[in-house]
């Protein structure tokens, strides 16, 4: 049987050192530093287009860095890019299995061309259709599977060289509620197990769920790295959005919202919201009579979890010093 | 044990991506149409239908026909190729593939090998129908080995010319219209179909230089059907055994460079 690596030997962590990319006149990733432990998680978290999936593409051999250097389970990502292949597991965002082939063949497929026999990989390969809820549908050929499935085929996919790095580039997208549970589940065992996992998202809650390090990325750019804690410190608690009747009334307003926000208040006079972080504690009836006692008109009052937007609000206004954002 | 460093082969490589393109033909029969049931139809089409009215010296209109549509046939077969790797590539299984531990041309030689197959199939359905309807060789075995081995050379040009396409193209729907631009015109204004003394002049010169009638001029040869005369002379239609042999090797390793360095360019960003 394909035996799994134990927890011990694995030294899988990941380091990249000034990466950069640049397509044409434009730097895609640029001056990318981070250094993932054995057995963490980094959560790479920015919008389409931030850079994200150029960086996966480059600690996963796939792409050449303009500039910097990479390294992936000790392993330089260029110089030995196929020592690198045989400890890593990638699920791109695009599902990249057969569809013309059943799911068992597709793993077996993958299995073989990693070295294991037909047996090992025909083993391997059912235990991970088995975890991953897909054992049903073993024979079936892949173009008959939902998206959501075909997501997690992938994953298994990736699974089948029992990576020491796990690359997962938006792994969550497409999937529904529970299957998303499930595979956070898996993660966590996977970690525990020693497994290190890079991930992208889109979602500050998912970085914050299941990353120990979060890298922000903006525009080819990192504006934050820390800890999911340090990054919420930053970022403050939850936010309130008011909205108002008129332009004039968005300063009195931010005014009036003052003593129970930490921080600045945002205001758009496109939509007329007032937006600020709100210290934990604070009853939003107080914050209500405290605009009726100005005079405001509110036309609406919510209070919601910090968004990614929010984050880069945070991260990027001018009146915050930021010590990561590159000169 | 633990985790065995990749000790695969090239060779076994290949093998597992051969079984993957063979497991798509499995599952979807209809692929192999254009190779099967095609030219199968062309066979009888031209023996029984527009045969009659073609006129060859020496045999039998079947004699003369059987050597033109295996060549046909197989230059036709760099469309198969080209759908796979373009569908390959749009589907994005291509990355998976890179990101494991198997080595680049590995994949290249695996769509190659699949094909193959497939050609193989091709060359025994259309001499096997050749023998129904009538057709025969009349040299001896090492002419026929000969024959055998210079049509699987040129479909291996073929193939590696049809893989080359289909990296070059965006979408595996423009390698239909792109094949069949190229490929129809190049096979028809030949000596498949009709012997070139019966085409008008300018065509009897575009159909004598066009490699095509060379391939199949040596077929014929090497099968001892009827060689229709020649009436513009090139070195090559003189020669159509050796200049045949020239022609295929050359197309194979020009073939196999262009698509293993399109396949280099295609997949390095």
């Amino acid at each position: 049987m394909y035996e799994q690596n134990s927890a011990q030997s694995r030294s899988g962590g990941v380091t990249a050192t000034g990466l950069g990319k640049r397509f044409g006149d434009l730097w895609a990733l640029r001056n990318l530093n981070l250094h993932v432990a054995p057995g963490t998680v980094l959560g790479l978290l920015g919008h389409n287009g931030a850079g994200k999936t150029t960086a996966i593409r480059i600690l996963t051999t796939l792409s050449q860095p303009t500039e910097g250097s990479a390294t992936v389970a000790g392993f330089d990502v260029v110089g030995q890019a196929t020592t690198v292949r045989e400890r890593i597991g990638v699920a791109s965002q695009q599902a990249t299995v057969d569809g013309l082939m059943t799911a068992r063949l597709n793993l077996v497929t993958i299995g073989r061309l990693h070295g294991m026999s037909k047996t090992a990989a025909r083993q391997r390969g059912d235990e991970l259709l088995e975890q991953l809820d897909l054992t049903d549908f073993a024979t079936a050929l892949v173009k008959t599977y939902s998206g959501g499935m075909r997501r997690r085929l992938d994953l298994a996919a990736s699974l089948m060289g029992n990576p020491e790095v796990l690359f997962l580039d938006e792994p969550t997208t497409g999937l529904d509620p529970r299957s998303r549970g499930d595979l956070w589940q898996m993660l966590t065992d996977l970690v525990r197990e020693g497994t290190t996992v890079i991930l992208t998202t889109q979602y500050l809650e998912e970085a914050d769920r299941m990353a120990d390090d979060i890298i922000v990325l903006d525009h080819g750019q990192t504006v934050a790295h820390g800890t999911p804690e340090e990054l919420k410190a930053r970022i403050g608690d939850d936010r309130i959005d008011v909205k108002v009747a008129s332009p004039s009334e968005l300063a009195v307003a931010a005014s009036a919202l003052a003593s129970f926000v930490n921080g600045e208040s945002t205001l758009d006079e496109d939509l007329l919201l007032v937006t600020a972080p709100i210290k934990s504690g604070v009853r939003i009836i107080d914050v209500v009579r405290a605009l009726d006692e100005s005079g405001i008109e509110a036309v609406d009052i919510a209070r919601r979890e910090a968004t990614l937007d929010d984050v880069f609000l945070t991260l990027t206004s001018p009146s915050r010093p930021h010590q990561e954002m590159p000169a | 044990m633990s985790t065995t460093p990749h000790s695969n082969t090239i060779l076994t490589d290949a093998t597992i991506f051969a079984r993957r393109n063979l497991e798509h033909i499995r599952q979807v029969p209809e692929k192999l149409t254009n190779v099967t049931i095609q030219p199968l139809m062309f066979v009888l089409l031209f023996a029984y239908v527009f045969g009659g009215a073609i006129k060859v010296d020496g045999a039998g209109y079947k004699e003369y026909l059987i050597g033109g549509i295996l060549i046909q046939t197989l230059a036709f077969g760099m469309m198969g190729p080209a759908m796979s790797i373009a569908t390959d590539i749009q589907e994005g299984v291509i990355d998976r593939f890179r990101s494991l531990p198997s080595r680049r041309s590995a994949y290249l030689l695996g769509h190659y090998l699949a094909e193959m197959v497939g050609s193989l199939l091709t060359i025994t359905i259309l001499l096997g129908t050749g023998f129904i309807v009538g057709w025969r060789s009349h040299t001896g075995f090492l002419h026929v080995v000969q024959a055998m081995l210079l049509l699987l050379a040129f479909a291996s040009a073929m193939i590696w010319l049809g893989l080359w396409l289909g990296i070059l193209v965006r979408s595996p729907d423009a390698v239909m219209g792109i094949g069949f631009v190229i490929v129809f015109p190049v096979t028809f204004l030949s000596n498949a179909f009709v012997p070139i003394q019966s085409l008008p002049n300018i065509l009897q010169w575009v159909a004598s230089v066009n490699p095509v009638s060379v391939l199949i001029a040596a077929v014929r040869t090497l099968f001892g059907n009827p060689v229709a005369p020649v009436t513009k002379h090139t070195w090559p239609l003189d020669h159509p055994v050796a200049a045949a042999w020239i022609y295929s090797i050359a197309l194979v390793a020009l073939g196999w460079i262009i698509a293993q360095r399109r396949y280099r360019a295609r997949t390095t960003d």
